[in-house]
């Protein structure tokens, strides 16, 4: 079988589904959307009642990550342990495991195929913040490309730390608080609740050594030309050794999780 | 003869955590757990040869899909030998996956939201099925069930046996050499059951697929399987024919005399022979015997009755299946560890 038609197949899927529901689609991106515009609303808010700049971010500044931020959120959207729960306890698994391909496979697919539904619905709220709020931004072509990998590679990172907190179900079948702690993480160390900058010298620092700011401040700031050529280098390293070390991870974990699963309920 | 599935001594526990009812058994759950190590299946063995057709009948519980499981490589064995097609089922290796298929009459693997034809688009790209193959057993098969348009609607407005013929489709269009169906009819009506049983014995036929079957339903194993394999409490109690099943627990047989001249004292035959009167009407009689005194009773009858018409039965087969269960009850109870 070729892993890449199957690829297709599934991601073609995945957008189908999401063409299915079309208004329950439009609703659940109008809720993550909610997010950015809140965000942007205080902190510029914040920027313009602390003389025009705080942690190095003017409101323009501030409207530029947003809007590419919401986008990066589109983006990263992946299977959550909840889901992992639901199939695990309710034997549902049962139905990927008989397959012969990886279940990391299809849900990456599947929602990689989700995206292009996704992106549409983003843009005319991107255009409206634009016109709204014109930030100055400097769009390249060469940064844009950069973006364009980065973001993919943050999906990745993003689909297999959830996928291997996922597989911890095999072991508890309740996961949901790990994945609480985890969103926790993420906002505070990733640059989705704020950006990195205004957060303390020791949550920067830590950052740098976990997978969270790499699916979010690192392309943000990518398209927003907050970063050097050998900043975005760097970040693009980080991704590669990330994508590695999840592989690894989800290997070793896989492999035991698999032993434990009971199949109840299927 | 070729084994498409060779079992020797398979063992499965499950650890399963136990505690009271109540508020303060759920506060000391907190401190200390219990659990129980419940034997799902035990020293299960035996061989299944190409193209067969074998029925695992058990009561709930018994450790039947447990078995199915761990031969479609869903469940992970304790111990001893399971091979399907020369692959041990627990690696799940793709080129063994791609030889098998698992329908559960519970459970759908078509996409929910999609019509089928979408997921059969998938499964063709999963399976890397050759378009002209895919389009020829696509087909067959959609016209052996008289799916109709019924492939075009999405799933979740199907009802419950258009559901289990959809997922029937997308499980054979790989052409699997093994097919593991774990209660592929229930639920559904008579209509649909005998449906999908025709549809399963014309695939066994011309693909010479082995198939394992699980049902509560004797219709489907009688109608089905050549050989059964009973199961209780994880143990096999019985591996072999329909017919052996008969002898092996050795069920009364019923006569049933059409006639007239019958005897007033029938209580004496069946003292003499063993058993008891089923039916008494003037014109007819039944008579519930053991099979070892059929051909004696049987000859008696023939000497004292004007008989017009004679049959003898077998039990019902579900009659049968009580009778082997309340035996197994009757051993010795597997171990469970606590």
């Amino acid at each position: 079988m070729g892993l890449g038609r199957y690829y297709l197949a599934e991601a073609r899927n995945g957008l189908v589904s999401e063409f299915q529901y079309r208004l329950a689609a439009a609703i659940a991106l109008l809720g993550f959307l909610i997010e950015p515009v809140i965000y942007l609303a205080v902190w510029r808010t914040v920027a313009l009642a602390q003389g025009g700049e705080v942690g190095g971010y003017d409101a323009n500044d501030f409207t530029a990550y947003y809007i590419v931020w919401s986008l990066v959120r589109v983006m990263n959207l992946a299977l959550t342990p909840y889901s992992w729960e639901w199939r695990i306890r309710g034997g549902r698994l049962n139905e990927f495991l008989i397959r012969p391909v990886h279940p990391f496979h299809r849900d990456f697919a599947f929602f990689a195929g989700q995206k292009p539904v996704w992106i549409a619905i983003w843009v005319p709220m991107a255009i409206i913040l634009w016109i709204t709020y014109s930030p100055d931004v400097e769009l390249t072509i060469a940064r844009s490309l950069v973006f364009f990998v980065s973001i993919w590679a943050a999906f990745v990172i993003r689909h297999m730390y959830l996928f291997t907190l996922g597989a911890l179900n095999f072991w508890t079948t309740r996961t949901s608080a790990l994945f609480e702690l985890s969103i926790a993480f993420e906002l505070l160390l990733s640059g989705r609740l704020v950006p990195l900058s205004l957060m303390p010298d020791w949550v920067q620092r830590l950052s740098f050594f976990l997978p969270y700011r790499w699916t979010f401040l690192f392309p943000i700031e990518t398209m927003i030309g907050r970063l050097s050529w050998p900043e975005i280098g760097v970040g693009l390293l980080a991704q590669v050794g990330w994508v590695a070390v999840l592989a690894l991870g989800i290997k070793l974990v896989w492999g035991r999780a698999i032993r434990r699963y009971t199949a109840v309920g299927g | 003869m070729t084994h498409s599935v060779h079992v020797a001594d398979l063992r499965r526990t499950f650890k399963v955590p136990v505690r009271e009812g109540g508020l303060k058994a759920s506060v000391k759950s907190l401190v200390k757990r219990r659990h129980k190590q419940v034997v799902a299946v035990e020293a299960a063995t035996f061989d299944v040869t190409a193209g067969e057709v074998v029925g695992f009948l058990g009561p709930n519980g018994a450790g039947k899909t447990t078995i199915l499981k761990m031969l479609s490589g869903l469940l992970h064995s304790d111990s001893g030998v399971a091979e399907v097609l020369g692959h041990q089922p627990q690696r799940r290796e793709p080129a063994f996956l791609r030889r098998i298929a698992l329908v559960a009459g519970n459970r759908s693997s078509i996409a929910w939201d999609l019509p089928a034809l979408d997921s059969y688009l998938l499964l063709k790209a999963l399976y890397g099925i050759p378009a002209a193959d895919f389009l020829r057993r696509r087909d067959q098969y959609i016209e052996l069930l008289e799916l109709g348009d019924i492939v075009s609607k999405p799933v979740r407005n199907l009802s419950l046996g258009e559901r289990m013929k959809v997922e029937l489709v997308g499980s054979l269009l790989h052409a699997p050499e093994v097919l593991f169906l774990d209660e592929p009819t229930l639920g559904l009506d008579v209509t649909m059951q005998r449906r999908l049983r025709t549809f399963v014995q014309d695939y066994n036929r011309e693909y010479g697929a082995t198939v394992l079957l699980t049902s509560h339903y004797m219709a489907d194993v009688v109608e089905l399987c050549e050989r059964v394999i009973v199961i209780h409490r994880g143990r096999i109690h019985y591996d072999g024919g329909l017919t052996g099943l008969t002898s092996r627990f050795a069920s009364p047989k019923t006569i049933t005399v059409v006639g007239s001249g019958f005897p007033s004292d029938l209580d004496g035959i069946t003292r003499t022979f063993g058993g008891d009167v089923v039916e008494r009407l003037p014109d007819r009689i039944s008579l519930r015997v053991p099979p070892d005194q059929v051909g004696a009773a049987v000859s008696y009858l023939l000497g004292v009755v004007k008989v017009d018409d004679l049959n003898i039965e077998d039990p019902p087969i579900e009659d049968l299946i009580v009778r082997v269960f309340n035996e197994a009850a009757e051993d010795p109870p597997v171990p469970q560890e606590v």
